[in-house]
């Protein structure tokens, strides 16, 4: 069965095509392209790219595995939103599978999964041995250092972690953005018994800024002189 | 190159989230799904919430439009998408979403310019333009005056607002006079009771700013000058006229938006004026611009209330004009362009 699996709830944007056959998984194309600032541009070029470079034609497809991060919100938009039109568009099911659980599904023993939510602050989640210990939350890396010190954590893996490794008080190792192949193994079981589709419910964690009373000026710019 | 291309728009640069399917010139389907609750406590558009609103609103939308024209996404010719000016966040949603639904289909996929868009809607109601026209567009987010000779090649901007758009101002004052938002309709209703009693001031319209903004728009000064009014009235203690002062308010920007957009006509040597943009919904305007342009041998082309809102129709009548005209599609890196040029029809 054939999928294809997006993310771009990282700086990385993440398109690949997995071939999940009875002996296991195996990935036939990706493409990670890492560009904090381009994903609306980029996914769609990416997919393109792993279609033809796997000799897939859309309707070959059995379904689509899309991270729902926890992730920045206008590009992890353009991965849900991606998903959830070729989904409806094949008639294939589309499944979320959590970005931090992507990250982390290799790791082994204690370890902080840790992404970058932009403001100086982190997404993060504890794994022990590949499986989530605590749910994904937002918050400041020196917060997160409090909130593991009792966890027993060695390790820590994502770019959050890399970039915050002195603030946390935890070495970081590979992998900086999640393996594409961890959402096809993720998805894996749901993919093979046919679930049904998923509504792909975005994890933003944090509310929109919304205070001001902003004025109704969508357009107001060099486009409209 | 087709005659009557089968094309499916999505539009979602603001708060509404549109797909519309046409064939040719033909409207079929114009579905819509308004975020536009969801901002009104905030008296305007909050770009996160429109965002996640389009994000949920869009697979619902495409299926909704496709349903009431009958149509599958296998039998379409392109798919078109608003690709700017608008909210970066909200037209992402929109370009993402139709990047994917073209991929799948394996269509061509058209990004095109929204203001155009709005020039384009006219033809699905009135069909094909026959010459140059002038085209106003005035809405929450844009006020314009542009000439435009070949929609498919593109519009030579005139003027536009120098600070307030003209909804923005109604906008703002249906809040001083404490009617909900937006606040169009509210203020069209209300005038409807009352009389254009008080003269506010039509901005950019004395002989020295003519030399140098003749056609531009100002609305910032005319919304002061009725805060000061309403607010000296409050103070004297007495009551405060809300249908005048919303009859005297709309009168003065219909006043000079028809004016100005006269002068455009006259200047180019025109004979066609298209109005376009959620303000085009309103009734004085609409009025007002018939009767100065007949005096002139101008006519007006303005689409009913419904196309004058942003919509996905609009974004299929373009993307259908430009299958039709033969263009070239855009290539899938096409980005959100939240300020996209008025001189781009398409990307
Ligand atoms: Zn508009």
């Amino acid at each position: 069965m054939l999928v294809l699996v997006l993310d771009t709830a990282t700086p990385a944007i993440t398109a690949a095509v997995a071939d999940l056959g009875d002996g296991g998984i195996e990935l036939r194309a990706q493409r990670v392209t890492v560009d904090g600032r381009a994903h609306g541009e980029l996914l769609a070029p990416s997919i393109d790219a792993v279609l033809t470079e796997a000799g897939v034609k859309p309707f070959d497809l059995s379904a689509i595995v899309v991270g729902v991060g926890p992730g920045p919100f206008t590009g992890l938009r353009a991965g849900l939103v991606t998903a959830a039109t070729m989904s409806s568009a094949l008639g294939i099911p589309a499944y979320g599978v959590c970005t931090l659980d992507a990250l982390g599904a290799a790791t082994v023993g204690t370890v902080l999964v840790a992404t970058d939510a932009r403001r100086r602050e982190i997404y993060w989640a504890v794994y022990r041995d590949g499986l989530p210990g605590t749910p994904p939350k937002v918050a400041k890396p020196a917060e997160v250092a409090i909130a593991i010190a009792s966890e027993g954590v060695l390790r820590a893996v994502g770019e959050g972690a890399e970039k915050y490794a002195e603030l946390l008080g935890v070495s970081a190792e590979a992998p900086s953005f999640p393996p594409p192949i961890e959402f096809a193994r993720l998805a894996a079981d749901r993919v093979r018994a046919k679930a049904p589709s998923e509504p792909l419910t975005p994890l933003y964690l944090r509310r929109p800024d919304a205070v001001e009373p902003a004025t109704r000026k969508p357009a107001l710019a060099a486009g409209e002189r | 190159m087709r005659d009557e291309p089968l094309v499916l728009g999505i539009e979602t640069s603001c708060d509404e989230t549109g797909v519309g399917i046409v064939r040719g010139h033909t409207l079929l389907a114009d579905a819509l799904a308004s975020s536009v609750d969801e901002h009104a406590r905030f008296g305007g558009v909050v770009p996160e919430v429109a965002s996640r609103a389009h994000l949920e609103a869009l697979v619902p939308t495409i299926n909704r439009a496709l349903d009431d024209a009958g149509v599958k996404l296998a039998d379409l010719d392109a798919i078109a998408v608003t690709a700017g000016p608008g909210l970066a966040g909200a037209l992402l949603v929109g370009v993402a979403g139709a990047k994917g639904l073209a991929l799948a289909t394996e269509k061509p996929i058209f990004g095109v310019n929204h203001l155009a868009a709005h020039v384009a809607v006219d033809t699905l109601e009135h069909g094909p333009f026959t010459g140059p026209a002038i085209a106003l567009l005035v809405s929450g987010g844009h006020s314009s005056l542009l000439r435009v000779d070949d929609l498919s090649a593109g519009v030579t901007p005139m003027g536009a607002t120098i600070d307030d758009a003209a909804g923005e101002a109604f906008d703002k004052v249906a809040r001083l006079l404490g009617m909900p938002f937006p606040g169009g309709p509210p203020i069209d209703r209300a005038a409807r009771e009352g009389e254009a009693t008080v003269s506010f001031p039509r901005g950019l319209t004395t002989a020295r700013d003519l030399q140098s903004h003749r056609f531009d728009f100002s609305f910032s000064g005319l919304k002061t000058a009725v805060a000061r009014w309403v607010e000296a009235r409050e103070r004297d203690g007495s009551p405060v006229p809300v249908n005048d002062v919303a009859a005297s308010f709309q009168e003065a920007v219909c006043d000079v938006l028809t004016m100005k957009a006269i002068d455009a006509c006259r200047h180019a040597g025109v004979q066609t004026l298209v109005i376009g943009g959620g303000v085009a919904a309103n009734s004085r305007l609409r009025a007002m611009a018939q009767e100065r342009a007949a005096k002139h041998g101008i006519t007006v082309r303005v689409p009913r209330p419904k196309l004058c809102t942003d919509n996905g129709a609009m974004v299929a009548a373009l993307g259908s004009h430009l299958v039709a005209a033969g263009r070239r599609p855009s290539k899938l890196d096409f980005p959100a362009d939240s300020a996209m040029s008025l001189s781009l029809i398409g990307v």
